[in-house]
């Protein structure tokens, strides 16, 4: 534990990170600020090998933050959408995604709320998430942890596969589908439970279980003994953060940019 | 000597009611929108359009009630995540849909230049891309090992397709001179006929081909007709030459409050001429200054 004093956007950085952990020479996407400072982390640390890019549509060699960069940065290779889903579909990426709804099958939303002929909610269409699903690993940040993310039965229109059996003629996913992580504001979770139950893995500082399954649509699998508190960003993660966030981006994830320890509040 | 020059008025003139339309670019990049926007005004209507990566194109054809069946994967304006005039017509029930994974869209124009059926893909598996109302997807089993269950993605073949490019020749030898070509190429190839606008049509050697091969789109018997039209990317992008247009593509979003403000915006921004639509956006040096965006 660190006494540096750190906030709920940086501890959901370092726990964003750990997705990559291990991942080797792959392509690393992170949707939104948080997801896409913690794969520049996980690149300026423990996982040199991964391959981030500009945003758009190059691959660089040091991870590039959000906002305005202070430098242009290096270019080290091309990342053209044809590329982009070669890459993709070879499972030589790992994308950490914000979905609207997930169910408790890791099935996930971004096309609609509602009746998808007539929605009450047209968002953006599915967009790559299907052949993402079922290609390489995804993992998931959510920033409001609550029933209207976390939906009691499935998702209004399933975009992202999951480990729901019904849905597949034998009864099992494709061999690519493979869910690692949840990062949200209250906790991080993965399928570690039993036939694929989304579990607690760790509480982010002053959360309780009980806190997240209350709201949370379907029932959490609990590990046994005492959950693990998520651990607090170390000084140095800090400072890679900070260097790789120059616009402090990551302030305005949260409303008021709250402590990542709720004691400490 | 071939010369395939047309006006914004020919290539509206040659389609028609009931049409399927294909349109090139990616959500805020080298959409064709002078030649969306002539569409818009014309009388055009009950209109299939396949625009698997959409931006404000979908938008303004939506707005302007023009799509009877949409065929698309997102409609995004970017730095506007979701594209307002498309979602208030997809709330509206306005027209059908089918919607498909990128990937998909991708291997559906890719069958549809190979002149194949279908192409095989997992994509699609486990999700409600299969099961939605707006097309009956077929499964097809493998001959080879244990005979895997993969979805038969049918060929997407429009009618036309339109698309932005940056210069061109007047046989249609086209540059994109952009970062990423996307996929305009495989929506020539699958498509009856294809109309590229471009920035400037130029003498071939000033195409300096010998230099720019890679930026050459497809060869030219690919391409039906042509039409110089500076700026006829905005408020999308077509860098290098200019950046999009995040203020106006504001504006635009912002037309989607009311009927009364959208009816401002086409008064303003659709129901005039080329040199009007500059003029409107702020001239010419204004579009050609935008800033580079950040993704």
């Amino acid at each position: 534990m660190t006494d540096t004093p750190y906030s709920l956007a940086e501890l959901v950085i370092v726990a964003c990170a750990q997705a990559w952990r291990g991942a080797g020479e792959v392509m690393a996407t992170g949707i939104g600020p948080l997801p896409r400072l913690g794969a520049g982390l996980a690149k300026l640390t423990f996982a040199p090998a991964i391959q981030t890019t500009d945003g758009e549509g190059l691959y660089t060699s040091e991870p590039v933050g959000p906002g305005k960069r202070p430098v242009e940065p290096e270019i080290e290779g091309w990342a053209n959408y044809d590329r982009v889903f070669s890459a993709l579909w070879s499972g030589r990426r790992h994308a950490l995604v914000g979905p609207v709804q997930l169910d408790r099958y890791g099935q996930a939303n971004i096309s609609v709320i509602g009746d998808h002929r007539k929605p009450k909610s047209a968002m953006l269409g599915a967009r790559g998430f299907p052949g993402n699903s079922i290609s390489h690993p995804n993992s998931f940040f959510f920033p409001s942890h609550n029933k209207r993310a976390f939906v009691e039965g499935e998702v209004d229109f399933v975009c992202m596969a999951g480990y729901n059996p019904a849905r597949y003629a034998n009864g099992k996913p494709p061999a690519g589908l493979d869910l690692r992580i949840i990062v949200t504001n209250l906790a991080v979770m993965d399928f570690g439970g039993p036939d694929h139950q989304i579990r607690v893995v760790s509480l982010h500082p002053g959360v309780t279980f009980e806190e997240v399954q209350e709201n949370t649509g379907f029932p959490l699998a609990r590990p046994e003994g005492e959950i693990p508190t998520t651990p607090a960003p170390t000084a140095e993660q800090l400072a890679v953060i900070a260097r790789i966030d120059p616009n402090n981006v990551r302030a305005t994830v949260f409303k008021d940019n709250p402590p990542g320890d709720r004691k400490a509040a | 000597m071939i010369d395939k020059r047309m006006t914004i008025d020919d290539v509206v003139d040659q389609l028609s009611d009931g049409m399927t339309l294909g349109i090139g670019g990616w959500a805020t990049r080298r959409k064709p929108m002078a030649l969306v926007r002539a569409i818009a005004r014309s009388g055009l209507k009950d209109l299939t359009l396949v625009a698997g990566y959409g931006g404000p194109d979908i938008g303004m054809l939506a707005a302007t009630g023009k799509i009877r069946k949409l065929v698309f994967a997102f409609a995004s304006l970017d730095h506007y995540p979701l594209e307002p005039h498309f979602r208030a017509a997809r709330q509206a029930g306005a027209f059908e849909v089918l919607e498909l994974d990128e990937g998909m869209y991708h291997w559906g124009l890719r069958a549809g230049a190979m002149k194949l059926p279908f192409l095989p893909t997992r994509i699609g598996i486990g999700t409600d891309i299969l099961t939605q109302s707006g097309f009956d997807f077929k499964m097809v089993k493998s001959p080879y090992g244990e005979g895997e269950e993969l979805v038969a993605m049918p060929a997407i073949t429009p009618d036309v397709a339109l698309i932005h490019a940056h210069r061109s020749d007047q046989r249609g030898d086209l540059l994109t001179l952009s970062l990423d070509p996307f996929f305009d190429e495989l929506l020539v190839r699958a498509s009856g006929k294809a109309f590229a606008s471009v920035e400037k049509i130029v003498p071939t050697a000033e195409l300096n081909m010998r230099d720019n091969t890679r930026f050459n789109l497809v060869e030219r018997a690919m391409i039906t007709g042509v039409v110089e039209v500076p700026y006829g990317a905005h408020p999308t992008s077509a860098a290098p030459d200019y950046q999009l247009d995040l203020k106006h593509l504001k504006t635009y979003a912002d037309s989607a409050a009311s009927p009364e403000a959208w009816a401002d915006y086409k008064a303003k921004f659709v129901d005039v001429t080329l040199d009007d639509y500059i003029a409107a956006v702020g001239g010419a040096e204004a579009i050609a200054a935008a800033p580079v965006p950040i993704y």
